[in-house]
């Protein structure tokens, strides 16, 4: 699949800003709440993330002015249900700034509204890995590692951005490093999973599956329907060579490692050096991420290239 | 509404094409008639980028690709026209998020609303087959109408009155009709000739049909020159007989 750059920018900042989102709201009338204006930046950015990341999925649209009408179907489509929770989230998001400036800190209320936001941005993380898991044109993708590895991705992300805040403003603790430590830990598992997986999967559709042809014996496409390239093989037809999907693995892996080392290094260090620390974890996870997003895409083989000279799929 | 119409109820109607793949010759008639109809009914336009330049980039809807099936032989050349099969349970419709995408209760024909579309691209990503074309310049997603502006259009003579693909064959490979009425021409084709649904293993239940190619004694044929004169006791075999084992020395 080619990687759309706008998509990849959504999903990754977006899932971050849901990840801090949640984090902040489930811990917002508890201990490890954040003091009120190191809260309400930490709210803010967990915001501007998921907005930059919403505009940005409306680049690749072709008529992004129409875009509103993808709140109509959420009955059946799962990126339609991923705009409307999207939105959803703005409230109880909101209501909990204005709680929060409003100083009631370990309010019912406050605790509600927190875990009514950390609920809804789930559900939105939930619906964007739905969209891609729910194809079953590419196996890749159709794979049930993909929502838990979108989950924890959001996690990983939050739990880094939320440690950052955590240390600058001096109230760092157990459950600061245990959630970002946590989401690292948890996102490189299921990643190295996820990888394990799609290379073992079974490659069982071929040409001659495709066209019908079996019984007549192996298929082979002697001429292509058309001179140029069309729209289908630019958009399904794009393949990451093998070479550079081990090295970007690796280099993935190794982003996400070094982010890991960082979060359990902040818990050592003193106040401002433990920021910083955590404040190059995030930065790292999310070029990890990015990476990790990139290869998603250039990994994924549709069905559609059987058609196209594929030998496999 | 991108939610399906329950077409399960008996009698429903299902138009669609059935395509003989034993006598399409590979023409792209269908291919040039659906581009040139569909460039100004209701699909239109269909874009041509850079027509003339070094990568051009056109909106077909109906693509014909060349196979070759089995080894030795029998090897066959397959033309293989595709273009969309208006599933029952298409996919590409439910993954909408706007509901641009629809599936006809009336007659089960998938349809793009090119005023809503928002070309998110995501049916594209979910059909298969291949069947949709994203048009870069209008923005919106395109794909195969079954000519519904042909079909039913009044101002045409009723014999014109099938897709542009089917009118335009010249092998009379492409068949147009009711695929949910099974005393219809076309449900009897496919019942005599075996005709199949392509990939139903992935559970989209196409509507439109492809018939295999008929065997060919090709081999038969070849073995049989092999075996030449082996048997019968005619002057001219038992010459060839002769022929065959002092040129085979």
């Amino acid at each position: 699949m080619h990687p759309a750059y706008s998509v990849i920018l959504f999903t990754t900042t977006s899932g971050a800003g849901y990840g801090l989102l949640a984090l902040l709201g489930l811990t917002a009338a508890t201990e490890a709440a954040l003091p009120r204006i190191g809260g309400l930046i930490a709210l803010l950015l967990a915001l501007g993330l998921i907005t930059f990341g919403l505009l940005a999925s409306t680049f690749h649209l072709g008529r992004p002015e129409r875009a509103w009408r993808a709140f109509s179907q959420w009955r059946s489509s799962w990126l339609s249900r991923e705009g409307v929770l999207a939105v959803a989230t703005y409230v109880p998001a909101l209501a909990l700034g204005l709680l929060w400036l409003s100083g009631r800190e370990g309010d019912w209320l406050l605790a509600l509204v927190g875990v009514t936001a950390a609920v809804l941005s789930i559900l939105t993380v939930m619906a964007t890995g739905m969209i891609y898991a729910s194809l079953k044109t590419i196996r890749q993708w159709h794979h049930p590692l993909v929502v838990p590895a979108y989950l924890s991705f959001a996690l990983a992300g939050g739990g880094t951005l939320l440690l950052i805040f955590a240390s600058f403003g001096g109230v760092a603790g157990l459950v600061h490093w245990i959630l970002a430590s946590a989401g690292l830990v948890l996102t490189l598992l299921l990643v190295l999973l996820y990888w394990r997986s799609i290379d073992r999967q079974p490659r069982d559709l071929d040409p001659a599956a495709a066209t019908g042809l079996s019984n007549l014996g192996p298929v082979r496409q002697w001429e292509a329907a058309h001179t140029a390239d069309n729209y289908v093989q630019r958009e399904m037809g794009y393949q990451v060579a093998r070479r550079h999907t081990g090295r970007l693995r690796r280099l993935t892996l190794l982003g996400m490692t070094i982010s890991l080392l960082l979060v359990i290094a902040s818990a050592l260090l003193p106040g401002l050096v433990a920021g910083l620390a955590a404040l190059l974890a995030a930065l790292l996870l999310f070029a990890a991420s990015l990476v990790q997003r990139w290869l998603f895409f250039a990994q994924a083989e549709h069905i559609v290239n059987l058609y196209y000279g594929a030998q496999r799929a | 509404m991108t939610s399906l119409p329950d077409t399960s109820r008996p009698g429903q109607k299902k138009l669609g094409l059935v395509i003989d793949l034993d006598t399409c010759v590979g023409c792209q008639a269908c291919a040039v008639a659906c581009k040139e109809w569909n460039d100004q009914g209701w699909s239109a336009p269909l874009s041509d980028i850079d027509p003339y330049g070094a990568q051009p980039l056109g909106v077909w809807l109906n693509r014909v690709h060349g196979y070759e099936a089995g080894e030795g032989a029998n090897a066959r050349t397959v033309h293989f026209p595709r273009s969309c099969l208006h599933c029952e349970d298409a996919a590409c419709v439910t993954v909408c998020p706007t509901g641009a995408s629809f599936k006809r209760a009336e007659d089960g024909i998938v349809l793009v609303d090119p005023d809503t579309c928002i070309g998110c691209k995501l049916c594209s990503w979910a059909c298969p087959y291949g069947a949709r074309e994203y048009d870069p310049d209008q923005g919106v997603m395109r794909k195969c109408t079954l000519c519904v502006d042909r079909i039913y259009n009044d101002n045409l003579a009723p014999e014109d009155r099938v897709p542009a693909c089917v009118k335009a064959c010249p092998t009379s490979a492409r068949h147009y009709g009711d695929l949910g009425d099974p005393n219809s021409d076309v449900s009897k084709l496919v019942e005599e000739r075996q005709g199949y649904d392509l990939l139903p293993e992935l559970g989209y239940k196409p509507v439109n049909k492809y018939l295999p190619p008929r065997r060919r004694p090709v081999g038969e044929h070849l073995a049989a020159m092999d075996s030449v004169g082996e048997e019968g006791n005619s002057l001219t075999e038992r010459f060839f007989r002769w022929a065959d084992k002092a040129l085979s020395r």
